[in-house]
């Protein structure tokens, strides 16, 4: 976090709890889903979160998109605070990209609708000048400009997730948030669309958010990694440290687990030992010490602080 | 060569209102004891399909054909539903995508496990039960014996996958047909139940057929791999092999599509390839790939290539010889 510009977009201590009922006499009790998340993505950067399912990462999205409101702490959007504002000022500012091409787009509209419909609803310039607006932007997603009047069904997935896109930016947004762009798609068609978010960020300037639990994907694209685990962020640094030299065990762990194409090598042997721990009810302590093998008897007693050096951030007993 | 299971020229058609769908056509591959073969290929490829026509499990309306479909020599083409279903569960055994669909919710854990014995071996409840403890236990599930009488819904998604593994190997199968046994997963719970799949599968000597898409998967598992492409095997060979030499234009371009890490450069572009998978629906004319193959020439368009053998277990369908593909270089883009 240097320069004097401040970063596009911050997060501070940011947490957001949900009431979980656990039947019908024993009252509700809060489940932590992002627990004090503290980050700051600069202009230009693109931030790859990931950690498994069920830590936080999608929560954290929808209060980026401004979908769900913060229990505490503070989302800055070019410095200012997203709390106040109103959520077509806030959209104008941050677009999202979702999974599922299939699910995102409505299957009642056309293609040239759905991408214009953002300019309708915020009533950009003259109507007279949307129609060329869209075809622009469907030339820079290249798309054929004889979409415009197909309906999602009619298109494959690669077409849908670039009609997708062209929606996204429409608006012309600081950042965009990419939740599992490419995880519903083929190999080839994942290729296409990643090489369309690269080309995009040369020529636009843009910022990502880049949510994936692919870590090939986010080493390809990301400049800077932070991993999620139980809703905290348990390690954040630039991408080529992180693929380096990882210092947080679970991260150390995830990278274990990715499986390069490099025939010979077998699968690796995770030591995760039990499973995903349930978030109702988080481990004490360091809540990653069940599965940790370098757990220690401080781990289950005290929460490990916060590390923040020129390697970046790590939240770990190892780390002082 | 005493091939466990072996397939020749085998098809699946299904009738669809706009005429045939061509899902498999005519691949042919064997599977020997204890080897591991991984199909390959995008959706749509006709992988699963080939999963099902082999556990004769295909949709009503599809209609399987072929010249040999034989499991440790004996026919499976000819048999009787009741006969096929003597040996699907004990013999060969599936392990299906969706741990949360493919396990029964109305059913305890124990129950599912312990009903593939009674049907197979005649047991008694406890020998059952003891061999359904057992198997949990090797794969991986502590307190086992409480396991049993939980319902499906009371797991998670990577204990489910493990219950699934488990009710597989209940009686001891030859062969294994995974079907995109770790997509549903988390890449740490995939990582450890390919490793446990491996370490069972070299216990027992079982063979094994994985489909997936997932290249990286393939290259980490796999013993010899076909690559699928719209319903045919397109190339064929060890995963040494395939992955350090890609014959076939449509494997190449897979290939450059991945990124490594440590190995393609950040932000750098990929390398794709143009246009989509053909209809599989009526028939084609010429190769399969011809409108997405930036090396097609005239008769690529015209004439079907047949399997070009290279040497005993690798092969590749396409017009262009082995000499001319290598002077083409490694990339499929222009």
């Amino acid at each position: 976090m240097n320069g004097t510009l401040p970063p596009v977009l911050e997060l501070v201590e940011v947490q957001r709890t949900f009431q979980v009922s656990r039947g019908l006499w024993k009252g509700k009790k809060s489940l932590y889903a992002v627990n004090g998340v503290s980050l700051g993505v600069n202009k230009g950067d693109v931030l790859g979160l990931v950690g498994e399912s069920g830590c936080g990462k999608t929560t954290l999205a929808r209060m980026l998109l401004g979908l769900l409101p913060p229990t505490h702490g503070q989302i800055l959007i070019e410095g200012r605070a997203i709390a106040g504002e109103d959520r077509p000022t806030i959209s104008r500012k941050i677009q999202p990209i979702f999974q599922d091409p299939y699910s995102s787009l409505n299957p009642r509209k056309m293609v040239g609708s759905i991408v214009s419909l953002p300019l309708r609803v915020h009533k950009v310039g003259k109507p007279s000048t949307w129609h060329s607006k869209v075809e622009e932007m469907l030339d820079l997603v290249g798309l054929p400009r004889r979409v415009l009047h197909s309906y999602p069904g009619q298109l494959s997935g690669g077409q849908r997730q670039r009609v997708a896109v062209a929606r996204a930016l429409i608006m012309r947004p600081e950042v965009v948030i990419c939740d599992e762009p490419t995880s519903s798609l083929d190999v080839s068609v994942q290729a296409q669309i990643l090489n369309l978010l690269i080309s995009l960020r040369k020529e636009l300037g843009l910022t990502y958010l880049l949510i994936s639990h692919n870590l090939a994907v986010v080493e390809h694209l990301a400049t800077r990694v932070a991993v999620m685990y139980l809703g905290r962020i348990v390690e954040e640094a630039e991408t080529d440290r992180i693929f380096k030299k990882p210092r947080h065990p679970y991260t150390k762990a995830l990278l274990e687990s990715v499986l390069t194409p490099e025939p010979g090598l077998g699968v690796p042997e995770i030591h995760l030992g039990a499973g995903f721990p349930n978030p109702l009810d988080p481990p004490s302590g360091c809540t990653f010490h069940p599965r940790c093998i370098y757990a220690q008897p401080e781990c289950s007693e005290r929460v490990p602080p916060s590390l923040r050096d020129e390697e970046g951030m790590v939240e770990c007993h190892l780390y002082k | 060569m005493n091939a466990l299971l072996e397939v020749a020229d085998l098809s699946v058609d299904i009738p669809v209102a706009a005429g045939e769908l061509h899902a498999v056509r005519c691949i042919s591959f064997a599977v020997q004891p204890g080897e591991t073969l991984c199909l390959v290929g995008e959706s749509g490829c006709g992988k699963s399909m080939t999963a099902l026509a082999i556990m004769d499990l295909l949709p009503k309306v599809a209609r399987r054909s072929g010249k040999v479909l034989s499991f440790s020599r004996k026919s499976l083409l000819k048999l009787s539903e009741r006969e096929m279903a003597d040996i699907r569960g004990d013999r060969m055994a599936m392990i299906f995508q969706e741990p949360m669909t493919s396990l029964n919710p109305a059913y305890t854990i124990g129950n599912q496990l312990m009903e593939v014995m009674f049907r197979h071996r005649g047991v008694g409840r406890g020998e059952a039960r003891q061999r359904a403890v057992f198997l949990l236990e090797k794969v991986g599930i502590r307190a086992a014996e409480s396991r049993l009488n939980q319902y499906p819904h009371q797991l998670s998604g990577g204990l489910r996958q493990r219950v699934m593994i488990a009710m597989a190997l209940m009686c001891e199968p030859e062969l294994i047909i995974a079907d995109e046994p770790t997509t549903a997963l988390d890449v740490t719970i995939q990582a450890q139940i390919l490793h446990l799949l491996k370490n069972l599968q070299r216990e027992f000597h079982m063979a094994m057929i994985l489909i997936t898409h997932d290249l990286g998967i393939v290259a980490r598992v796999a013993d010899r791999l076909a690559v699928m492409y719209a319903g045919q095997i397109v190339e064929t060979g060890t995963a040494r092999e395939v992955f350090a030499n890609p014959m076939h234009p449509y494997t190449r371009g897979l290939l450059s599509c991945i990124p490594v890490p440590g190995k393609t450069k950040r932000g750098e572009f990929l390398g794709s390839i143009p246009g989509i998978v053909p209809t599989p629906i009526g028939q084609t004319l010429g190769c399969s790939f011809h409108n997405r193959c930036s090396w097609a020439r005239f008769d690529c368009a015209r004439q079907d290539p047949e399997i070009r053998p290279l040497s005993l277990n690798r092969g590749y369908r396409c017009h262009l010889g082995p000499e001319v593909l290598k002077k083409k270089g490694q990339a499929v883009l222009p």
